[in-house]
C-alpha cells in the first residue's frame, strides 16, 4: 500500500510540475471552450444549446493530451523495470497511474468547467451537473486512456495513435455525460444518463487496470 | 488446430484451399446476384432500388462477423498461444474494415433514393461507423509497433478491450438515438421477407463469408512469409560483414 501511495504521489507531482502536464490539459480544455464562440458566433441561445456536448468533447480531447506522459517516460528511463521488480502487482501500478492521470487532468477539468460554464451561457441550474458528470466520467476516461497508453508505450511519438485508439472507445462517456448535462439544463430527469455514466466509469475502472497491466507486462522482454 | 501451428503445414493447406474457396465464393456470388437481381421480385414499396440489399446487408453482417472472429482469434492467441491466431487476427482486420466501408457506402447509396439523404444519424449507421474506426485503431496499432511479436501482443489486448466495449457502445448509441430522434426515416417492419428475397440474401451472405475465408488464407500466407523474410533479413544484418 505504501508503494502504491508513493507511486501515485510521485506521478501526481510529476504531472503538476512538468511542462506537459496538468496545466497544459487545463489550458487546452479552456482553449476549446473559448474557440467555440469564435467559430459558432456569440449568440447565447446557440451557445447554450451546444454547451453540454461541447464541454464533454473538450473533456475527451483534454484528457487525451496527458496520456503520452503516463507510461512512456517510465518505459524510456527504466522506471517500469523497477516497478516490475516491486511486490506491487502490475494491476495496482496501473491503478496508481490512472489515479495520477485523473488527478492531473479529469479532476482539474471538473473544477475548471464550472468557471468556464458562463462563457458558453450554460444555464446555472446545469453547472452542478456539469461538474459532477465530469468528475465521474473522467475517471473512466483516465482508465481507458491509461490502458491505451500502456499499449502504445513502445510506439515512438504515439500521440495520434493514442487518439485513434481511445476516442472510439470513449463514445459512451460522451453520450451519457452530455445527456446528463443537457437534461439538467432542460430541467428533465438526469438520473438515467448519470447512472449509465457511473456504470461505464466503474466498468472502465475494472477493465482498464487489467488491460493496462497486461500491456505493461508485454514489454517485459 | 495444434497440428497447423506449423506454418509450413498451414501454408500447404492454405495453398490447396485458396483456389477452391475463391471459386466457391465467385460461384455463390454469381448465383446470389442472379437470383437477387433477376429472379427476386422488386420490393412493393421501394421498387428496384431495394435490390442493393443483396450486397449491402451481407456486408453489414460481415463487418460484425469479422470483428467477432478477430476477437476470438485474439482470445485464442492469449489462451493457447497458438502462433497463427495473431496472424489470423491481423489478416482479418483490413478485410473487416473493407466490409464495414462497403456496408457504409452501399448504405449511403441506398439511403439517398429511399430516405432522400446520404446520411442520417440513425443508431445502426452510427454504430457501424464507430466499428469502422475501431478497425482503423487496430490496424494503426499493428503498423505502429515495428516488432511483430510485440505488436501482436498489444493488438490482442486492444481487440479484446474493443470486443468488451462494442456492446456498450452499441447500447449507448441506441439510447442516444431514441433520446434525440424518433425512428422517422427507417421503415417500420413490413411483412416478413418472402423466400424469393431471403434465398438470394442468404446465398450472398454465404458468398461473402467464403470470400472472407479465401482472402484470409491469402493474407495469412503473406503475413507468415513476411515474418520469415524479416527474420532472414535481420539474421543477415547480424552477420559480420
Amino acid at each position: 500500500m505504501m508503494t502504491f501511495r508513493a507511486l501515485l504521489w510521485h506521478d501526481v507531482l510529476l504531472g503538476l510540475r512538468s511542462s506537459g502536464g496538468a496545466a497544459l490539459s487545463a489550458a487546452f480544455f479552456a482553449l476549446i471552450v473559448i474557440l467555440t464562440p469564435l467559430g459558432l458566433g456569440p449568440e447565447s441561445a446557440a451557445l447554450r444549446s451546444v454547451a453540454p456536448g461541447l464541454f464533454w468533447i473538450a473533456a475527451l480531447l483534454a484528457t487525451l493530451l496527458g496520456l503520452e506522459r503516463v507510461i512512456q517516460p517510465d518505459v524510456e528511463d527504466g522506471t517500469l523495470d523497477l516497478l516490475r521488480l516491486s511486490p506491487l502487482p502490475m494491476e495496482l501500478v496501473a491503478l496508481a497511474k490512472i489515479g495520477a492521470h485523473w488527478i492531473t487532468s479529469g479532476l482539474i477539468i471538473s473544477l475548471l468547467a464550472p468557471i468556464l460554464a458562463p462563457m458558453l451561457s450554460l444555464s446555472t441550474s446545469a453547472i452542478p451537473m456539469l461538474a459532477l458528470s465530469l468528475l465521474i466520467g473522467t475517471i473512466g476516461l483516465s482508465a481507458i486512456g491509461t490502458a491505451a497508453a500502456a499499449l502504445g508505450a513502445s510506439v515512438q511519438r504515439g500521440g495520434i495513435v493514442l487518439a485513434i485508439l481511445v476516442l472510439p472507445l470513449n463514445i459512451p462517456f460522451l453520450i451519457f455525460g452530455a445527456s446528463a448535462v443537457a437534461g439538467a439544463q432542460a430541467g428533465t430527469a438526469t438520473g438515467q444518463p448519470l447512472m449509465f455514466l457511473t456504470a461505464c466509469s466503474l466498468l472502465a475502472l475494472v477493465v482498464g487496470p487489467i488491460a493496462a497491466a497486461a500491456a505493461l507486462r508485454l514489454n517485459e522482454d | 488446430m495444434q497440428a497447423y501451428a506449423n506454418p509450413q503445414r498451414f501454408g500447404r493447406l492454405a495453398r490447396t484451399l485458396t483456389p477452391w474457396t475463391f471459386a466457391a465464393a465467385i460461384a455463390l456470388a454469381l448465383t446470389g446476384l442472379y437470383l437477387g437481381l433477376f429472379v427476386a421480385p422488386p420490393d412493393y414499396q421501394q421498387g428496384e432500388a431495394q435490390r442493393i440489399m443483396y450486397v449491402h446487408v451481407p456486408a453489414a453482417w460481415m463487418s460484425m462477423f469479422v470483428y467477432a472472429s478477430m476477437a476470438m482469434a485474439s482470445a485464442a492467441a492469449f489462451i493457447w498461444k497458438h502462433p497463427l491466431a495473431d496472424v489470423a487476427a491481423k489478416a482479418s482486420a483490413p478485410i473487416g474494415a473493407v466490409f464495414t466501408a462497403l456496408a457504409l457506402i452501399t448504405g449511403m447509396l441506398w439511403g439517398q433514393p429511399m430516405w432522400g439523404t446520404w446520411w442520417v444519424w440513425d443508431a445502426r449507421l452510427t454504430s457501424v461507423l464507430i466499428l469502422f474506426f475501431l478497425y482503423l485503431g487496430y490496424i494503426v496499432l499493428w503498423s505502429a509497433i515495428e516488432e511483430p511479436t510485440r505488436a501482436a501482443r498489444a493488438a490482442r489486448i486492444l481487440a479484446l478491450v474493443g470486443a468488451i466495449n462494442i456492446p456498450i457502445i452499441k447500447f449507448s448509441v441506441d439510447w442516444w438515438n431514441t433520446l434525440h430522434q424518433t425512428a422517422s426515416v427507417l421503415r417500420t417492419d413490413g411483412p416478413a421477407m418472402p423466400a424469393a428475397m431471403l434465398t438470394p440474401l442468404l446465398i450472398m451472405a454465404l458468398a461473402y463469408t467464403v470470400l472472407y475465408i479465401a482472402l484470409l488464407l491469402v493474407r495469412m500466407r503473406i503475413e507468415v512469409a513476411q515474418r520469415r523474410l524479416r527474420t532472414i533479413r535481420l539474421g543477415l544484418e547480424a552477420l559480420p560483414a
